[in-house]
């Protein structure tokens, strides 16, 4: 995409090293929620499945970290970057996938299903989490931004995707309808190579994952999703024009899903060679390097932030851990207007790095 | 008053509400400059623009979906479905999306999706639906069907105006055979109230939509031979006026079920439900429905009218629970 005079030539070579440091800690942080979900799991307090992003962290928090706060963003399970980066707190990631009573969906609904509708005026993003139908979002994304839209308002929608739920026709009504009505919608179309156990050779017959885009007449470009600031130039880019009114676009990222569907899936269908070449690729340690050859960190702030997102997870974890399950008295509140019980709306905090400059 | 007709309630009620409550906007494919496929929303474009009335691509899960997004911004979406037959292609956003919003996280849809139903104008296989039983299953949808012009005006505007995703059914033979007094007053007919259409002592048949009107010229021919039949209207198929229907067979210890998709699985059973649950002792017959065959609706005169429920084959069914 064309770049204006006026912007560096890459958005992130405007991030300030707080900024650099904020990206590495929403990371860093939505992988270690994983890591204690996964002890959880092992304990059987985590109800149902357990679904990693393990790879994915980093497009993850990249593309969100383009959006304002007060912009809307719709995730997949693999996108728990976008949650932390969004400023949403850990206990509510925990209490969710424990069928905590005290949970967004008070219970109801899985993992990260989870809607913050901000009030009238706050400064916060509208969350809509995902529903098993995978495609759905995108028309549900459009409607957000279309809506707002209405009544005089510019948020950027922003909807991740897998190389799967691009073949629904979900996906494809919502990319054209967007297109058409040029509403400010930024896809993230995340080839992470399997759909549950399928390859993307039986899921495309394109071997660029962009080029989903194309026939919408919607501009798109593919990038290195293990770059964490590869990926932020592309979506800062997109967002950018898409808020000035210049419509829709997709991104698609390159990157690999590291562990099975689900933590029940051993993932042998994926070749140990192939794991092994990505794994020499994860998004964390190369993000590192970067900070600290660009000189935005010494090797000291990173382990402080390890040490300090890992401690956090585990707090959090814990706090969850001796919530209440839901009343069986509830299980029938809330299913139409007038006895609601489930309310749309997560706990939001800022970064530890937030007062110094923040994402928004 | 004025008379109008049921499909120039709708347009009214439409109107009205965009008047209103500038939140409230229009989204479907042709319902623009072309006024609809039944120019339900004739004129709207040029009193609202393009902003509020918006013709869509053909894409129904597009048009639920961003209507669905749109709802939570604060936006009253009413969708307009071609023909209700492709409430099919967007039966996964509104039974998976718009109604377990709110139940999962509290996030309500207030949205209406519209769109003509029914048969009797040899529409054929894809042009003559009635899906009321395809969604009835679904709990966290609402659902109406008007029969006169004035519940038509009234109940779409109770739906615009309702909290959670309504489903409005019209009924295309309606259109613009009925016509009766429709006030200008802002008036609404609130969801889930039945209305009696004909006062008896001797059977109730329960229905909706076309098939009012095929009840009452039954009540008609039945009360020459001395049967009086009390008709219920049920208005909204969801919620259900419950309180309706058992007082009424409670006062006429006869039900008939007269509805007008296929028989089997349609909401006939779930009336012969909650009345066999509910009312038993009071019965002295069986509950008894007539409706659609078990085929799809084929296109022939001849045989949609053998497919159809009719009046003669509601007079039959009648007099065998009379006489029982």
């Amino acid at each position: 995409m064309a770049t204006t005079s006026k912007q560096p030539a890459k958005p992130s070579e405007a991030l300030s090293s707080n900024q650099l440091l904020e990206m590495y800690y929403f990371a860093r942080l939505a992988r270690d929620i994983e890591e204690r979900l996964v002890i959880l799991f092992r304990q059987s307090k985590v109800i149902g499945g357990l679904y990693r992003s393990l790879g994915q962290e980093g497009e993850s928090v990249a593309t969100a970290y383009a959006l304002q706060r007060t912009d809307a963003v719709l995730p997949l399970i693999r996108n728990m970057g976008v949650l932390t980066t969004m400023g949403v707190r850990p206990l509510e990631i925990f209490r969710q996938y424990m069928a905590k009573g005290t949970s967004n969906s008070r219970g109801r609904d899985l993992n990260i299903h989870v809607v913050h509708l901000p009030a009238d005026g706050a400064q916060e993003p509208v969350i809509v989490g995902p529903i098993s139908m995978l495609g759905d979002s995108i028309p549900v994304a459009a409607g957000i931004a279309m809506g707002a839209r209405m009544q005089g308002k510019t948020i950027v929608s922003m909807a991740w995707i897998g190389d799967g739920a691009t073949s629904t026709g979900a996906f494809a009504e919502g990319m054209n309808f967007a297109a058409v009505q040029k509403i400010p919608l930024v896809v993230v179309a995340e080839d992470n190579k399997f759909a549950y156990s399928t390859p993307i050779s039986k899921q495309m017959a394109i071997t660029r994952i962009d080029d989903r885009a194309a026939s919408f007449g919607m501009p798109h470009e593919l990038v290195d999703g293990n770059d964490v600031l590869a990926v932020y130039d592309v979506a800062k880019q997109m967002v950018d024009r898409a808020r000035v009114g210049e419509g829709p676009s997709l991104i698609g990222v390159d990157t690999m899903r590291m562990q099975g569907h689900a933590q029940h899936d051993d993932a042998r269908y994926v070749p140990k060679e192939v794991l092994e070449q990505w794994a020499a690729r994860d998004p964390l340690p190369r993000f590192r390097k970067v900070l600290l050859e660009r000189g935005a960190a010494k090797l000291s702030d990173l382990d402080d932030i390890d040490t300090m997102t890992k401690d956090y997870a585990a707090r959090e974890a814990d706090l969850a851990v001796e919530e209440p399950m839901p009343d069986p008295g509830t299980v029938a509140r809330g299913v139409y207007a007038g006895d609601d019980f489930a309310r749309p709306q997560l706990e939001l905090v800022k970064s530890p790095f937030a007062q110094r400059g923040s994402s928004a | 008053m004025p008379v109008i007709t049921y499909l120039e309630a709708i347009h009214k009620a439409l109107d009205e509400e965009m008047g209103r409550d500038e939140r409230v906007f229009l989204m479907g494919e042709d319902i623009g400059a072309y006024g609809g496929a039944f120019k339900v929303t004739e004129g709207l474009i040029d009193k609202y623009g393009e902003q509020r009335v918006i013709d869509t691509p053909i894409s129904e899960i597009a048009i639920v979906g961003s209507a669905i997004g749109a709802s939570y911004m604060g936006m009253r979406p009413v969708c307009e479905i071609q023909f209700i037959d492709f409430i099919a292609c967007c039966f996964d956003m509104l039974t998976n999306f718009a109604a377990k919003s709110r139940y999962r996280n509290g996030a309500g849809v207030p949205i209406v999706v519209r769109g003509p139903c029914g048969g009797g104008v040899g529409g054929g296989p894809f042009h003559s639906l009635n899906p009321e039983a395809f969604f009835l299953n679904t709990p966290g949808l609402k659902m109406v069907e008007p029969s006169t012009a004035y519940d038509a005006k009234g109940l779409l505007k109770a739906a615009i105006r309702d909290d959670d995703p309504v489903l409005y059914f019209e009924h295309k033979f309606l259109y613009r055979r009925i016509k009766d007094d429709v006030p200008d007053d802002d008036y609404i007919v609130p969801l889930g109230k039945a209305a009696i259409r004909r006062e008896g002592s001797d059977l109730t048949i329960v229905t909706f939509g076309a098939m009012v009107y095929t009840a009452l010229d039954a009540a008609a021919k039945l009360a020459e031979a001395g049967v009086e039949t009390e008709v219920i209207d049920l208005r909204s198929l969801a919620p259900l006026d419950r309180e309706a229907i058992l007082t009424s067979v409670e006062k006429t210890s006869r039900a008939l079920l007269l509805y007008e998709a296929s028989r089997t699985g349609g909401i006939g059973g779930e009336l012969a439900a909650i009345i066999a649950e509910e009312a038993f002792e009071y019965l002295d017959a069986p509950v008894t429905r007539v409706a659609s065959l078990d085929s799809p609706v084929p296109y022939a005169p001849p045989l949609e009218a053998a497919f159809l429920p009719s009046v003669d084959k509601v007079v039959a069914a009648a007099k065998n629970l009379v006489e029982y």
